[in-house]
């Protein structure tokens, strides 16, 4: 018995003339995953990519976990390969199926027939086949609108297949197919989030941090490199870059208003941001703001910050609230490592007011008042980058 | 002469973990909580050996939590889910051939209200998964079940058992203790269906005092020991970093070469087998698919009397039904092995490392032994 993943397209089957450009992406952001787990065959048809595991003893659980997290999949199922008969299709049925059949009480048969060549339609293939596991299986019964377990036949071009479960994809579009962004990843929970939103819509994700020793520590950028490594299951590699901030910091303390700490430094964020991103090629920046949560993200905050912006910020996390945001946190396990307490560089020197309704001319007046573009281009030369790859 | 068979007791440290551990005790020696950099140095030489682990089973480094041993390990799963989860379900299933860490643990919980029902093997001395599940309801909070048996090398089914069990009852929390079959036998903790595995540094070339307990996300285990909430509040006391690397350092030598060393483990065995077959009066314990890392036989001489003999002789095996320093612990019993052979048992466990001449020569003097011993 011959037992596949099947793997089907999410939205890009809506795609057009470029449809395959897309499915190419896909196929290649599968197979770099799958690479560290042994040998597997990838063949594309029907928007579907089959996955064939050539070794023998291929890991299929971990196939599909893994794959689960690949952006632009509707879903997933591990299959059971028959030929293109009745006959074949009833015995691997009773084979592949027996112990998920065995102890349910409920079920339904599901066909589609894309074969159209196959001599029994869809309704019938449910039919018989429904018939024969109600005589093979005392315990079950037929429930066609709540199912315990819904037993699918596929008759595709080759072959046919039959599965019992069907697993909700990553969904999106393969990350790679909208080109590349630049995510700023502070340590919190909010921007690890907003990148993987981001990847979800097709984005490769490159990350930069700024780093503030001795205010902040080593500990701190470990943690950030560990959300970067942790979000590389759903975004794939990882450029990070890691900015030393400590002297811009300082600057800003002792030449601004204390009030505006926070908005100038981020402007100044903004600015090393884009420099690094147009050398890396990112079209882009990410940011996980979202209006109102503190000071610095009021609407008049975020307009003085993106003043100084020469690409499109991308802020997914804008109209959710916190509990929202923990929720996928938590659901991509960078929840916890996002609150350990370390602190990062946008804590250090918090004013004790803030403004909440800055203007722009009174920051760029309290800006000016000194030449940050030294200390600017010091930064941007003594980055530091780093890749991360998948972490299993 | 110095011939040790006696590897599913402890192994000798391989010269990798010595290393690591000298090297952490001599240079690494920070506390890895400690802010500073020697605290973090200490903190990333644990991480490093807990993602070579991690990676070992096909986890995540987060999975992989740090103890003192597969016995503290094992007490933690045990207990620990019994905390979390043991409110309104009150029933363990275990398989009857339990270490001494679990069984004696069980035996703990029973006291304290639960029930525990120990699946034995079926007359023919097999582990069949069906009884697993027949055995479980939805009173059950979890099961427990080793995968290799220290005693025989017996491998049970775990993996079937625990795929039966998730579906049916998806709520018990399956648990194994894989100390004799870590680094022996190729596995992965998603295959085997497994939310808890404990894992053993000494018995894989590593030091002793150092062991894993690997918990699956979203698994809640309630902390037996409180403190400083090391390894995430789990297990609370100052990580052992020379153990630890120690532990990992025998993961990274050892993990590569698992697939090879069972061939050549398993051409010891049948050379030995074949060799021992030709004395009268022993019989095998072990079963024929049993792991061939651990050797069980009964030679009609009591156990004590032969282990001395061979001692004598610079040979070291271990008495086959001792848990721990000559008391009869029940396993083979129940693998339908008589008292008599029981009493007479013998436990000659390999590793890769052991060669085809001192095998020959425990053979001899196995020979001898039972030409000339009384009793």
């Amino acid at each position: 018995m011959k037992e596949i993943v099947l793997v089907k397209y999410g939205e890009m089957v809506l795609k057009g003339l470029n449809k395959r450009t897309f499915e190419d992406m896909l196929t290649k952001n599968i197979k770099r995953r799958l690479k560290s787990l042994g040998h597997f065959q990838l063949t594309s048809a029907q928007s579907t990519t089959y996955i064939t595991p050539l070794d023998e003893d291929a890991d299929l659980g971990e196939v599909v976990e893994r794959v689960g997290k690949i952006f632009g999949i509707a879903s997933l199922c591990r299959a059971c390969v028959c030929e293109k008969d009745f006959n074949d299709i009833k015995v691997k049925t009773i084979e592949y199926l027996d112990d998920i059949l065995r102890n349910a009480k409920t079920f339904k048969v599901n066909a589609k027939r894309s074969d159209k060549a196959f001599p029994m339609k869809s309704p019938e293939i449910c039919a018989e086949l429904g018939g024969i596991l109600l005589e093979n299986y005392p315990n079950l019964t037929v429930d066609v609108k709540n199912p315990e377990i819904t037993v699918t036949v596929e008759v595709r071009d080759t072959n046919a297949y039959v599965h019992a479960e069907n697993i909700k994809g990553a969904g999106g579009l393969p990350v790679g197919s909208s080109g590349k962004a630049l995510l700023l990843l502070s340590g919190g929970i909010d921007s690890p989030v907003a990148g993987y939103m981001m990847a979800k819509r097709g984005i490769r994700i490159s990350a930069i941090h700024y780093v503030s020793p001795p205010y902040t520590s080593d500990r701190a950028q470990l943690k950030v490199e560990e959300l970067c490594s942790k979000l590389t299951e759903y975004c794939g590699g990882i450029a990070f870059f890691c900015v030393p901030f400590t002297e811009i910091q300082e600057a800003i303390k002792d030449n601004c208003p204390e009030e505006y700490f926070t908005i100038i430094m981020r402007r100044l964020m903004m600015e090393i941001a884009q420099r690094i991103a147009e050398n890396d090629n990112d079209l882009a920046l990410i940011t996980g703001e979202s209006v109102g949560q503190v000071a610095s993200q009021t609407m008049a905050a975020i307009a003085c910050t993106d003043a100084v912006c020469r690409m499109p910020v991308f802020r997914p996390c804008i109209g959710m609230d916190k509990i929202e945001i923990i929720d996928i946190a938590r659901k991509i396990d960078t929840f916890e490592t996002s609150i350990e307490p370390y602190e990062d560089c946008c804590t250090v020197f918090t004013p004790q007011h803030p403004k909440v309704k800055p203007k722009l001319e009174n920051i760029e007046k309290a800006q000016a008042k000194f030449d940050f573009e030294p200390l600017i281009q010091k930064a941007v030369e003594n980055t530091v980058m780093k890749t991360f790859d998948y972490r299993k | 002469m110095f011939i040790y068979l006696d590897n599913a007791s402890t192994t000798k440290p391989c010269a990798e973990a010595v290393q690591s551990a000298v090297a952490a005790m001599t240079e690494n020696f920070g506390n890895p909580s400690s802010l500073h950099r020697v605290g973090l140095d200490a903190q990333i030489a644990v991480d490093n050996a807990r993602k070579i682990i991690a990676d070992s089973i096909g986890a995540d480094s987060s999975n992989i939590f740090f103890t003192s041993g597969a016995t503290e390990s094992n007490n933690l799963a045990l207990r620990g889910i019994c905390s979390a989860y043991g409110r309104k379900r009150r029933k363990i299933v275990a398989s009857s051939v339990e270490h001494a860490s679990v069984e004696e643990t069980l035996s703990a919980l029973e006291k304290s209200g639960f029930e525990v029902v120990r699946v034995s093997p079926e007359s023919d001395g097999k582990f069949y998964s069906a009884d697993f599940l027949n055995a479980c309801d939805d009173n059950t909070v979890m099961i427990t079940m080793m995968y290799v048996n220290n005693e025989t090398g017996y491998i049970l089914p775990i993996k079937e058992t625990f795929q039966a069990v998730k579906r049916k009852y998806p709520d018990i929390i399956t648990h194994t203790d894989c100390v004799q079959a870590y680094m022996k036998i190729p596995f992965k903790a998603n295959a085997l269906n497994a939310d808890l595995i404990s894992l053993s540094g000494h018995k894989i070339h590593a030091v002793k005092g150092t062991g894993v307990l690997y918990i699956k996300k979203g698994v809640r285990v309630i902390p037996v020991m409180t403190g400083g909430k090391q390894e995430k509040g789990i297990r609370s006391g100052t990580e052992s970093v020379p153990l630890i690397c120690a532990f990992g350092s025998a993961v990274e030598k050892y993990n590569p070469t698992i697939k090879e060393r069972y061939q050549a483990v398993s051409a010891l065995k049948s050379r030995l087998l074949a060799n021992i077959s030709a004395i009268d009066g022993i019989s095998v314990n072990s079963a024929e698919d049993a792991s061939p890392y651990i050797i069980n036989i009964s030679m009609g001489k009591r156990s004590e009397i032969m282990l001395h003999f061979l001692e004598s002789k610079g040979i070291y095996v271990s008495s086959g039904s001792a848990c721990s320093k000559g008391q009869q612990s029940g396993v083979l019993s129940e693998f339908g092995v008589s008292d008599k052979n029981a009493d007479s048992a013998l436990r000659i466990s390999i590793t890769a490392e052991t060669t085809e001449s001192e095998l020959d020569e425990f053979v001899k003097i196995l020979r001898e032994g039972m030409a000339t011993l009384r009793g």
